[in-house]
């Protein structure tokens, strides 16, 4: 009987395991509220998105990636200065699981920075660190020899540079959240993400301009904030239930860069879709008011310094 | 024991089949849902999952204003065509695929930087079977400048 008892235990323990693995946690439940009228002159801000949260279902979030973030600040005007870039020396210094991960994020923003500006020779030796991180963190097949070549051979043209830099860094992410590394793609994400806020305000310097495109692109990032606090705090136990402390001590680092964009308004409008509109992309029309003081955005410059700085030491 | 042996390689197996399923999800996502994206460079993000039918997921982004996106969503041949909806912070849904024929991609540019929240469902299959199906599902991300 105490037998049979035992067996079904472990019949059970090994079923719910396989759910486990298999990854099925998900609960359906529809929430859309089609075609709900909302007046423009009411502005929301950035946290609530997140008010009916479903925590049962699949969630992800979806930070600026290290090109995307790159591009943003090209077309918000940012010139290429290659002093601003983290130095390629400094790749012998990452002994962490976390500095190598920050700093793999760090050196694809700078890779996808120079690239954009047709800086050839720059982006190969960036794309060369990168792949040294990446290597060294168990990532061997994000960069391989082959893609060194394709990037040697096609580096006067810009589309085909970029295309193989969205598929490394598609390569690093997937191989980790697939080994369940999800906590190291998250700081990945991070690390590249201050390095893109650190080019903007380094950019500006003490050139602050209220309104202008840079100033507001880098207070925009305030919407992206709220996301990087979600993304760490989902992360911050591992699957044992043990905390996970690379995960921890880098929200507690982030505490002054909240503190500095909590002194950022950024309020958004609800969006508006003209129905009639037929062309192919589909304008979404909304307001957003930002409302920086030169004394905010030199806070946020010195926690966005500070922050960097540690991450490249 | 080895009473226990049908129930340790059961759990391998499991394992074996966790390693697998997920090796599959990342090359459908890698080499064919990344093909919806053609014009557009994708941004490099991996999101997918294994869901089954029935299942929901969510993803949050912010998108920025000055440049042209496309969302991909895209499941695996096993479940019935995915569907998805794009919420912004009011909770107005801004696009509903199944009003445009289940269309897998979605192209879109914003006045303004807005937050928003892509609700992805697996609907029941209208054929009915012994199991419900499960499959990888991706959500991709393109851009261009405008």
């Amino acid at each position: 009987m105490q037998q049979n008892y035992f067996t079904l235990r472990l019949i059970s323990f090994i079923m719910l395991t396989g759910l486990f693995l298999l990854g099925n946690s998900c609960k359906s439940g529809n929430k859309g509220q089609e075609g709900k009228e909302v007046g423009i002159e009411d502005f929301l801000s950035e946290e609530d998105i997140f008010d009916d949260i479903d925590k049962a279902k699949k969630i992800f979030y979806s930070l600026p990636s290290p090109l995307e973030t790159a591009m943003l600040l090209k077309s918000a005007g940012v010139e290429y200065n290659e002093t601003v870039l983290n130095d390629l020396a400094g790749v012998e210094k990452y002994s962490t699981n976390k500095s190598k991960a920050l700093n793999l994020g760090i050196y694809t923003t700078d890779l996808s920075f120079a690239s954009l500006f047709d800086q050839a020779q720059t982006s190969l030796k960036y794309m060369d660190v990168t792949k040294r991180l990446a290597n060294e963190m168990g990532i061997s097949d994000a960069i391989d020899e082959e893609t060194i070549k394709r990037l040697e051979q096609n580096l006067d043209k810009r589309d085909v540079v970029m295309d193989i830099i969205s598929e490394t860094f598609l390569n690093s992410s997937s191989y980790l959240k697939e080994n369940d590394q999800q906590d190291v793609a998250a700081i990945v994400l991070v690390g590249g993400w201050i390095e893109g806020l650190y080019i903007g305000t380094q950019m500006i310097g003490n050139q602050f301009v209220a309104g202008s495109k840079l100033v507001d692109r880098i207070a925009e990032q305030k919407l992206s904030f709220s996301i990087v606090e979600r993304m760490l705090q989902d992360n911050s136990k591992k699957i044992t239930g043990e905390e996970n402390r690379d995960i921890v001590d880098l929200i507690n680092e982030l505490h002054a860069l909240k503190a500095a964009f909590d002194k950022i308004e950024v309020q958004t409008s609800a969006v508006k879709i003209d129905e009639k509109d037929t062309a192919k992309v589909t304008v979404l029309k909304s307001q957003t008011k930002i409302n920086v003081t030169p004394e905010a955005f030199a806070e946020l410059q010195a926690a966005v310094k500070s922050l960097r700085n540690n991450f490249v030491q | 024991m080895k009473k226990f042996i049908p129930y340790i390689v059961t759990l391998a197996v499991l394992l074996f089949l966790n390693v697998s399923v997920n090796a599959q999800c990342k090359g459908f996502a890698k080499k064919l849902c990344k093909l919806e994206l053609t014009g557009y460079i994708h941004d490099g993000n991996y999101h997918a999952a294994i869901l089954t039918e029935g299942e929901e997921a969510e993803l949050y982004k912010t998108f920025y204003s000055g440049q042209n996106y496309r969302i991909a969503v895209c499941g695996s041949e096993t479940l019935p065509a995915i569907e998805f909806q794009i919420i912004d912070a009011y909770k107005n849904v801004l696009y509903d695929n199944r009003q445009h024929d289940v269309s897998i991609v979605w192209d879109f540019n914003l006045e303004s930087s807005q937050q928003l929240k892509i609700v992805v469902k697996v609907p029941v299959s209208a054929q009915k079977s012994e199991y419900p199906k499960s499959g990888c599902v991706a959500i991709m991300f393109g851009f261009q400048e405008k």
